[in-house]
């Protein structure tokens, strides 16, 4: 191989007549050759990605018209050297596929492949003259790298956009604290509670304890999957501060798997009141503030 | 020594005494707060007393200790201790660092430590004197 190489050194460097400015034609050469063989590249991709089980989540016909538009857009870069255009429709074709559930190693995946097809067509047409191949692999990997890394890069960027929005999303509609009747809170939590939602959840119940000058809070977790130890000891903690603000905690809904996380950790529960569901809980509370709900006779549901 | 603001106040209120915090104490001012406190309940013959935290922005492990063995004392000596106004975060802090109040009762502000006060502390012979 060592010998091969010397000997493709020693020719180029035996042909004076390709200078500088051939160099410079290697490129639209390699731009033009792609663009002639657009149709059976293009399949001959297709092809590929379907053999390696990538992008499952979309259809034929929308694989052919995406990898109609990343060809192009890979050949023009190749052309211009400018990756804007590609960058924008990198982010464009995330923004579209994140959500069918696309996986950052599909995006990279198709993108060598295609990588590897344009160069094993190149290897094929230049394969007579290696120090040309040379060079023509010396203008085209840096460029294919190129792509590849924008591409990587718009789509985690685009990933991590969506990421953002939605934990602001849950961010907002997180921890409702709400008023029932005079001096009685209800706090219902809904899906993971991880350590910033728990912090966020102490800080709103404290300050809604203040405000709504309550006596009694029910904290309903039946929409709470799982808490990790930390999180759980967290809302041990949140019901101590409470009790030290003057208001009693009523927990409802906790399920067997956040039961047996509580028990685990070995806090103290002696002072915990907790109560299977809302239902009980509120009639808990409407005890402990001096409430009775009466039914009015002859009313629905007798 | 004692000049300036006062730092902390005693008002009698029937049978009950409400003791202010108007500011951070450091440990000695603790310690002379619970002696004057104290001495006060048996010279009122106080059967109730509230502990205004409202003002503190902070509540070092020393001062709770202290406002624990302020109501443990008091207990003794004829009444009964409850601790009002614990900020949100004063709150949560002193529950991170395990510094609770112990048995001590706690309320919201002044208003429910008198309505607690008045629910628990037996009118005996000894209030209406």
């Amino acid at each position: 191989m060592d010998e091969d190489h010397s000997l493709v050194a020693e020719v180029s460097a035996d042909f004076p007549a390709i200078d500088r400015q051939d160099e410079d034609q290697l490129l639209p050469q390699l731009v033009a050759h792609l663009r002639e063989h657009r149709t059976k590249l293009r399949q001959e991709w297709a092809s590929r990605i379907h053999d390696a089980n990538l992008l499952h989540a979309m259809t034929p016909q929308e694989m052919g018209a995406e990898t109609t538009s990343v060809y192009d857009n890979y050949v023009e870069v190749l052309e211009t050297g400018s990756v804007e255009a590609l960058q924008h429709y990198a982010r464009d074709l995330s923004e579209r596929i994140i959500p069918r559930g696309v996986e950052t190693h599909e995006v990279v995946g198709i993108v060598l492949l295609l990588r590897d097809v344009l160069a094993r067509s190149l290897f094929e047409k230049y394969q007579r003259d290696f120090g040309l191949l040379n060079r023509v692999l010396d203008a085209y990997e840096p460029a294919a790298n190129r792509i590849a890394n924008t591409v990587a890069v718009s789509f985690v960027d685009e990933r991590e956009r969506v990421i953002r929005q939605q934990q602001d999303a849950i961010r907002e509609l997180s921890t409702p604290v709400l008023p029932v009747r005079e001096r009685l809170l209800i706090l219902p939590i809904i899906g993971v509670l991880d350590r910033e939602r728990a912090r966020q959840l102490t800080e709103q119940l404290l300050t809604g304890i203040r405000t709504h000058r309550a006596k009694v809070v029910v904290i309903d977790i039946t929409g709470a999957p799982d808490v990790d130890e930390s999180v759980a000891n967290h809302l041990v903690q949140t019901v101590d501060a409470s009790r030290l603000m003057g208001a009693s905690v009523i927990i409802t809904g906790l399920s067997p798997e956040i039961a047996q996380t509580l028990v685990t950790i070995g806090v103290d529960l002696s002072k915990m009141n907790t109560i299977g569901d809302l239902q009980g809980g509120l009639e808990e509370a409407e005890r402990l503030l001096g409430y009775t709900v009466i039914r009015q006779n002859g009313s629905a549901g007798q | 020594m004692n000049t300036g603001p006062a730092l902390v106040s005693v008002l009698r209120q029937g049978p009950y005494l409400i003791a202010s915090i108007h500011t951070a104490l450091d440990d000695s001012e603790m310690i002379r707060f619970q002696e004057d406190l104290i001495e006060q309940i048996g010279r009122r013959r106080s059967r109730g007393v509230i502990i205004d935290v409202a003002a503190l922005d902070v509540l070092d492990s020393f001062g709770s200790r202290t406002l624990r063995n302020i109501a443990e004392m008091a207990r003794l000596r004829g009444a009964l201790t409850v601790i009002v106004g614990i900020q949100p975060d004063v709150a949560f802090a002193m529950v991170r660092l395990g510094m609770g109040t112990g048995s001590v009762h706690t309320a919201l502000d002044l208003e429910e430590g008198l309505t607690y006060l008045d629910r628990v502390v037996p009118s005996g012979p000894r209030t209406r004197a």
